[in-house]
């Protein structure tokens, strides 16, 4: 059988919505990917040791409490920082599209906001994760 | 609740009725094999009295302002007042949302709403690494009483009902309210207004909890009994199915797992030794308002009914305030669209009629951009402008529960009492509300509803105007409220001066009291008073009760 | 990468190396080439029992008590109860998030999966590898259901199996095989009634199965209230020095190590199969029924 694709689910900040995530979490899950869920109030530097330690493919990230673009960075720059830059970062969440091109530039490479289909976010990852 | 020889007539014409349409389906079949609501609950193509052939009129619909309250708390409701339209808003810092809230007034909202930042919902000073982008964004930051001071800059804490959307750290944000007043003169015993206070539904779905179950349900209890005594008419709780529904609930489920959460509430209280009419009245309901009107309005009459048997059956309560379920409203965040958001205006008002026609006794309308961003203040005005359409020109406010002896209606709210019931006998079984959120019960179930909506949204089979139907290409929206990073810095500044001002002794001597006070079992609320009026800030005070309660641990349930 | 610098600093590293031999991916013998002479000074602790008793809890707060002794320690937190889809969901992480940040644990999640030779085989391989890049000591930590988690525990030195009060019936229903791999007994969530209880019937249990030379002690515990842990860590430590003393840690793991050649060899035997041309014929002649399978297998095996 054929290596997963393993994704990392988690929410940075302290924001306490994880609706979008859990439910990206079962949709990557019925898509045969292998998903490590970290759960709430994440600091960029658990999210990235995580990533790491787990060796996952992709780093999905959702944020609701507006403070993606302090954070977000922050986790693209411990990515680099850790020799972990080929791992696809992602992020979903209220996420203005003024920002999107900000986060885009600082290592975000697709930004997946409210009432993007799962299979959208799901088809990005397969397409971009480096095997 | 009718004639028996009547419904025997009625059963025939039902059965020509039904072989007429059998006909003509077959000829022009309809739109759906099965409808829906909102919840995924089946609904019959026609409700007649057969519907209703068990129900006894007294027993279930009754009259508005009696028992069991399905009709609503108040014998004329919004003949005589209206529902109070309270807009919830709070931004960046305190000078900011002073600003908002005098605009609000002067606008005729008629109760403030306060929203706090997350890290002060959290209990966590500005200055706290995990506070790093946060301080500011979804609400106020409050550090200490010096914020409070300046954000109820004059406004007269006597004239104005005040909620304040808080849980985990209530206690501290009370008791600062508690003190703004005295400095303006103004007696604890006439302030009104509400506290979120509503710790479960924390654990369950929005997830700003702090301490662990056990010291957190102290903490709630502590709060009845010294506002039993010294705040009278203040809200101690608003029991909370809004963040549940969210998160992805049915309605049934909302009012099942919000009126189970209700439930532990008040056994904690009873055994904290409290009496339950001194405590019952004062416990208030927060509610959700979604897209299917009908299924709403009997969700609303339907919990009414519920929690005023479960408080005169289950707790005996005598005083007819204790089993009134008046509730609070917030039209459905999780339903507005990033796309074409305009049209968040048109389902905002039919939320709104729902909450209206379901006898709310106040009402939060979101605004059409805040699937994008925190909302404008212009668009903050068409959500107001709403209910004041719905009040004043609608017409639905003239009689009370005027959607009451629709068969569809009527069979309805039955049906979602007897399922809430369900869960709530399920979740007895388990061992009460804080049992099952421990085990993942009530998370696994609102995820699996949840998970399913996505999937028929997804496969088309729930429609979304705009999202999966009718979509349009669209313009970047423009003018949205952006907070300035720069207030994070200016609110971490503010925070080091006052440390270097205030009297330091006071503070370690309150601090070391308070935490005498919570390894005790004494009410911890004088001695969280104490603290704030010396000016330690609600870092330092959620700090010591950290060390003495610990701290949570959320379930792992996906 | 050169597999035999990597060192306990290099997290990058090691879960790249990790990912290689739990996937049998090409080169993965190359790692265990580099690495597997520097294997043999971690100690391995296998942590399992039924869902909700706690164990990612106790995996967190010892790992702390190890850390606080300066040991670097590996968890593997394993969940085998993924569905066919092939995908899982693994949340074991969330209990020990602050761990995850310290530069002397190391966690990985594994799901159950189609390795060949299994969710044991990777388990095993992993252990090897954090072992040999500097772990002291190493956790297994999984749900102990049924006899596919009682493999993969069995690579560990120590084996705590952990229960709650009244689970009762529950103890009653577990097969004797499962109990019988303990080697010491926690009673979590002490806090709640019934715990003593709990104790007692356990030890009954326990008095039931054949004699060892090591008495498996049954001790309470609550890893949320951190009581009754340094206990724990004292009966893991008797017991690592029991079986250092009597020679018995060197067959146990001598032991292991037949296992683990056993899996490769027939890994490797299978591949080989697989690869035959005559594979599809075969199989096709045992569907129709034309030969029997001993006969099919002989005809393969000769081939190799």
């Amino acid at each position: 059988m054929e290596k997963p694709i393993r994704v990392l689910v988690g929410k940075p900040g302290l924001d306490g919505h994880d609706r979008g995530a859990k439910v990206i979490a079962r949709a990557l899950r019925d898509a045969g990917m292998e998903v490590i869920y970290t759960g709430l109030r994440q600091t960029p530097e658990q999210i990235v040791q995580a990533a790491i330690q787990e060796d996952v493919d992709c780093v999905a990230v959702s944020i609701l409490s507006g403070a993606h673009n302090t954070l977000l960075p922050k986790i693209n720059q411990l990515l680099i920082d850790g020799d972990a830059a080929d791992i696809l970062f992602v992020a979903g969440g209220v996420i203005p599209e003024a920002d999107i091109q900000f986060l885009k530039d600082n290592g975000v490479k697709a930004v997946f906001t409210p009432g993007t289909p799962t299979t959208v976010s799901i088809d990005f990852i397969k397409e971009n994760v480096k095997r | 609740m009718y004639d028996d020889k009547k419904l025997d007539g009625l059963k025939d014409s039902l059965r020509d009725y039904e072989a007429k349409v059998e006909k003509s389906i077959a000829r022009f079949p309809e739109r759906k094999e099965v409808f829906y609501t909102g919840s995924k609950e089946k609904v019959d193509r026609l409700y007649t009295p057969l519907d209703l052939e068990e129900d006894d009129f007294n027993e279930k619909i009754g009259f508005p302002g009696s028992y069991p309250y399905t009709r609503g708390v108040q014998p004329n409701m919004y003949r005589g007042r209206l529902w109070t339209m309270r807009m919830y808003a709070g931004f960046a810092t305190a000078e900011e949302s002073n600003k908002r809230y005098k605009y609000l007034v002067e606008q005729g909202s008629s109760g403030l709403s306060v929203a706090f930042d997350l890290p002060t919902q959290i209990g966590y000073d500005s200055d706290h690494a995990l506070s790093e982008g946060e301080v500011g964004k979804v609400g106020v930051a409050i550090d200490s009483l010096a914020d409070m001071e300046i954000l109820f800059d004059g406004i007269p804490l006597d004239k104005v009902s005040t909620s304040m959307t808080i849980n985990a750290p209530a206690a501290v944000l009370l008791a600062m309210y508690i003190a703004v007043a005295e400095k303006q003169g103004v007696e604890a015993s006439k302030l009104r207004g509400t506290i979120q206070n509503d710790i479960l539904k924390e654990y369950i779905a929005r997830g700003t909890y702090i301490f662990p179950t056990e010291p957190s349900m102290r903490l709630i209890t502590d709060i009845f009994e010294y506002c039993s005594e010294e705040v009278p008419l203040w809200n101690t709780i608003s029991i909370s199915g809004y963040h549940i529904r969210e998160a992805g609930s049915t309605a049934a489920q909302e009012v099942g797992f919000t009126l189970s959460d209700g439930i532990a509430y008040v056994e904690a209280a009873l055994k904290a030794g409290l009496d339950v009419d001194t405590f019952g009245p004062r416990l208030s309901f927060f509610f959700n308002a979604h897209n299917d009107l009908l299924e709403e309005v009997a969700k609303y009459r339907a919990a009414r009914r519920l929690w005023a048997k479960i408080m005169k059956e289950r707790f005996g309560a005598k005083d007819p305030k204790s089993m009134m379920m008046k509730f609070h409203t917030q039209t459905g965040g999780s339903t507005l669209t990033a796309q074409q958001t305009e049209n968040n205006i048109v389902r905002v008002t039919i939320q709104t009629l729902a909450a209206v026609l379901g006898g709310t006794q106040s009402l939060h309308t979101n605004s059409k951009d805040e699937a994008l961003a925190l909302p404008t203040e212009e668009s903050v005005m068409t959500a107001l402008r709403t209910q004041q359409i719905v009040a004043h020109e609608s017409g639905v406010t003239n009689t009370v529960d005027p959607l009451a002896g629709s068969y569809y209606i009527e069979a309805k709210t039955s049906e979602i009492e007897e399922a809430a019931m369900e869960y709530i006998k399920r979740i007895d079984e388990i061992g009460g509300a804080a049992k099952a959120i421990d085990e993942g019960y009530i998370q696994r179930e609102i995820m699996d509803a949840a998970y399913n909506y996505q999937k028929d949204v997804e496969d088309g089979e729930a429609i979304v105007v705009g999202v999966n139907k009718y979509q349009i290409e669209e313009e970047t929206p423009q003018n949205l409220l952006r907070v300035d990073p720069i207030v994070g810095e200016n609110q971490k500044k503010k925070l080091r001066a006052l440390k270097e001002s205030r009297d330091q002794a006071a503070v370690d001597k309150a601090l070391l009291e308070l935490k005498k006070v919570a390894q005790s079992d004494e009410n911890i609320m004088p001695a969280i008073l104490a603290a704030v009026k010396t000016y330690a800030s609600l870092g330092e005070i959620t700090d010591v009760l950290r060390e003495v309660f610990g701290e949570y641990k959320q379930a792992v349930i996906v | 990468m050169n597999y035999k610098e990597v060192t306990w600093k290099n997290k990058r590293q090691i879960g790249r190396m990790i990912t290689m031999v739990e996937n049998a991916v090409e080169g993965h013998e190359e790692v265990f080439e580099a690495l597997y002479e520097k294997t043999g000074s971690a100690y391995v602790i296998g942590i399992t029992g039924p869902p909700g008793a706690g164990k990612s809890s106790l995996t967190d707060i010892l790992a702390r008590s190890f850390i606080s002794r300066d040991k670097n320690v590996g968890i593997i937190a394993i969940d085998p109860t993924s569905p066919f889809t092939g995908g899982s969901i693994l949340g074991d992480r969330i209990r020990m998030n602050e761990l995850s940040t310290d530069p002397r644990v190391f966690i990985r999640s594994m799901g159950s999966r189609g390795q060949l030779g299994g969710l044991s085989a990777a388990t095993s391989s992993a252990v090897q590898i954090l072992d040999a890049v500097g772990a002291d000591i190493i956790i297994i930590e999984t749900v102990g259901v049924g006899q596919s988690e009682v493999e993969i525990v069995k690579h560990a030195d120590s084996i705590l199996m952990v229960m709650v009060p009244g689970l009762g019936d529950d103890i009653q229903a577990m097969k004797a095989g499962i109990m019988e791999i303990g080697d010491i007994f926690v009673i979590n969530k002490s806090d709640l009634p019934g715990a003593n209880k709990t104790k007692i019937e356990v030890e009954a249990m326990l008095s039931f199965m054949p004699k060892k030379s090591w008495r498996p002690p049954v001790l309470l515990a609550s890893a949320t209230k951190e009581e009754g842990i340094e206990e724990v860590v004292d009966a893991l430590e008797s017991h690592r020095a029991f079986q250092e003393e009597d020679g018995l840690l060197f067959e146990r793991r001598k032991r292991n190590l037949n296992e683990l050649l056993f899996e490769i060899l027939q890994d490797k035997l299978f591949r080989q199969v697989k690869k035959l041309e005559d594979y599809p014929l075969v199989l096709e002649e045992l569907t129709e029924k034309t030969i029997d399978p001993y006969a099919a297998a002989n005809q393969l095996f000769e081939k190799i």
